[in-house]
């Protein structure tokens, strides 16, 4: 039962730290109907400038922010330069040109930076929580409350004066237009968001298994974490990443050692297909989501 | 002498519906298929067996690909598992020595078949749901393969292919794979010029620009999305199969991976989609590209024109293959096929400015 308690624990903590970059893909997809397949290039990134920004000798937690500021402006000009020639082109143009962008970032970070694993450390401290039986891992429960944390701001977020113009232009683009609110920069700010979400997801991810392009593979349970929650709603982020690391952390506890390995991403890969065979649009998704 | 339209008049339904209408484009083709014929006798073991033979064989690939995306506009992100399941299935065939011919066959339709087995829990959804379900394919797939010692032979293991023969010719020498690799991929070629002239391949072009406006002309778009999923399986095993016995004649999961399948969207985008000339161009070009431009960065720092770190150099091959998909995406998003096409309608008429077909 603790070993069974401590797999729940561990495993939702994990997947709110999952949560933090379909954060992005979720801001994203909102505003601009863009799937983001690059948001896991984007946290590694985001991972390498925190590290880089500290490396000169600023304190980590300053790091933290000008990272962020840094990420903003690099989601603004990725919007500007890339995106914004692509609006009207069909999906498949969009989510190949999200990959390449992917790809390129995946050769620039580790290429300009070095390949090997850069640690990034937060003062943590690695001793894990003792509750009874069930050890807890320290960093995944600041991890996780980051997450609850930023998922509720941005909740917050979307009641401001400029969180209603982005839901606004996430309902629809021409109307939007109509009222006198700019959609190209409500999509940029989104975007930006998208950048801030990925310096926290990069930062803590970064503090747990070091910085390198091996960030860029949390793409896919960030996706498997979208497609569960539904892919424009910031509550099915939340919900979805409770539901994809508790899945992917008590089923491969007991099976991994019975098939040999590696069922995390077989447990991944059945929550996205059973998602698209039941309830496509996901838990908290709305039902006009096959528009695309 | 130059305008090659000139005296070109079509008097019978057939001549204007033959494949190249045009003689200057016939004899272009009959150049080529010649060029291709004894590339062996003229060309050195390295060049044929690195490149040609890769070529030729990825090229396949990406006309299987085409078929589905450009054609039926069908995406599909896990098209390297497709052909790893035909790598596979041809391997274990040929082991318990069933004919190479018939283990090809068989390759074509375990693929054919669990390929449309996730087309059909695909195609429920469209667009971005499919990239993603077929994504999932691709893990799923990856995971089974590994994981089952009965179709790898162990986590790590690699198969090698055994000695098999085609039609009593012996596979073994390169210059009888380097054959065997250019009769499929033209074969290939013809297929596809061919479908879209039946009425399968207008099908497929009706679901591809709008599915209900196909429903209402009595089109059954779901029968035809998974034809086209089918068909499209199916070449792609018998592709991955001629690549595990005819270019790297031993299958480990690797050569299968996400990445591949990547690459493989990647040719038939950067190609141009739909467009059989640009299957063969896109490959080349995915290929290639890479390889020559890191080259010619390594032979810059190697002369000290340019500081570059190594660990910088092994990182850009990653960095052009990403930015040539933005720039094609960008630029022109009609692909290579669409440079050509360009090129060649400016040289029919060449003394003039324009073309009439």
């Amino acid at each position: 039962m603790a070993y069974f308690l401590e797999l729940v624990i561990n495993g939702a903590l994990t997947g709110l730290m999952y949560s933090l970059a379909a954060l992005g893909f979720v801001l994203i997809y909102k505003s601009a109907g863009v799937p983001n397949l690059a948001q896991g290039a984007i946290v590694m990134l985001a991972g390498y400038v925190v590290w880089l920004i500290a490396s000169f000798g600023i304190p980590v937690y300053l790091a933290i922010v000008l990272g962020a500021v840094v990420m903003f402006g690099f989601g603004l000009l990725t919007e500007r330069i890339l995106l914004r020639r692509m609006v009207g082109q069909p999906i498949i143009m969009i989510v190949m040109l999200t990959l390449g962008l992917e790809i390129f970032l995946r050769g620039f970070g580790p290429g300009m930076l070095g390949a090997a694993p850069k640690s990034l450390d937060l003062g943590i401290g690695l001793a894990p929580i003792i509750i009874g039986d069930i050890f807890i891992n320290r960093a995944y429960l600041v991890g996780g409350t980051v997450a609850v944390l930023l998922i509720g701001a941005s909740l917050l977020f979307f009641r401001t004066r400029l969180g209603t113009k982005l839901r606004a232009v996430s309902d629809d683009h021409v109307s939007s237009w109509a009222v006198g609110i700019s959609v190209e920069r409500a999509i940029g700010i989104s975007w930006g968001l998208a950048g801030i979400a990925a310096v926290a997801a990069g930062t803590l991810w970064g503090s747990v298994q070091g910085v390198d392009w091996t960030l860029s593979t949390l793409l896919f349970p960030a996706v498997a974490v979208v497609i569960l929650g539904g892919i424009d709603s910031i509550w099915g982020v939340l919900v979805g990443g409770l539901l994809v690391g508790i899945l992917g952390s008590v089923i491969p506890g007991y099976l991994d050692s019975i098939v040999g390995g590696g069922t995390r991403d077989v447990v991944t890969s059945l929550i996205i297909l059973l998602t698209m065979m039941i309830r496509p649009y996901g838990i908290f998704g709305r039902e006009d989501i096959e528009r695309i | 002498m130059f305008y090659r339209l000139a005296g070109v008049h079509h008097t019978r339904y057939e001549t204007a519906r033959a494949l190249w209408p045009i003689p200057a484009d016939r004899k272009q083709v009959i150049v080529a298929g010649l060029i291709a014929l004894v590339a062996p006798f003229f060309l050195s073991t390295l060049y044929l067996g690195s490149y040609m033979l890769p070529w030729l064989i990825w090229s396949s690939a990406a006309l299987s690909l085409t078929l589905l995306m450009g054609m039926a506009g069908q995406l599909h992100f896990g098209f390297a598992s497709v052909m790893a399941i035909g790598a596979y299935t041809s391997i274990h065939l040929a082991r318990l020595g069933i004919p190479f011919e018939l283990a090809l066959i068989g390759a074509g339709a375990m693929s054919a078949v669990i390929g449309t087995v996730f087309g059909a829990a695909a195609l429920r959804v469209k667009g971005l749901y499919l990239v993603i379900a077929t994504l999932a394919m691709q893990y799923l797939v990856d995971w089974v393969i590994i994981n089952v010692p009965a179709i790898s032979g162990g986590a790590q293991a690699t198969l090698r292919t055994p000695e098999v023969s085609f039609l009593l010719f012996p596979i073994e020498s390169l210059t009888s794979r380097y054959y065997l690799a250019l009769g499929w991929a033209a074969l290939l070629a013809v297929f596809l010029m061919n479908v879209k002239r039946t009425s399968f391949g207008r099908a497929l072009t009706a679901i591809r620009d709008k599915d209900f406006a196909a429903a209402v002309i009595g089109v059954d778009p779901f029968r035809y999305k998974l034809m086209a999923f089918f068909t499209s399986s199916f070449m792609g095993g018998v592709t991955g199969a001629m690549l595990a016995f005819c270019f790297y004649r031993a299958v480990t999961p690797e050569q299968f991976s996400f990445n591949v399948s990547i690459q493989l969207v990647a040719m038939v985008l950067v190609g141009g989609l739909g467009s059989v000339i640009g299957g063969f161009l896109g490959a080349a070009f995915v290929l290639l590209i890479p390889i020559v431009l890191t080259n010619f960065v390594a032979g810059l720092a190697a002369s000290g024109w340019l500081a570059i770190s190594s660990n910088l150099l092994a990182h850009v091959p990653l960095m052009i293959y990403g930015a040539l998909i933005i720039g094609f995406l960008l630029l022109e998003p009609l692909g290579l096929a669409k440079i050509y096409d360009n090129t060649r309608k400016y040289f029919l008429v060449w003394p003039f400015r324009h073309s009439r077909s």
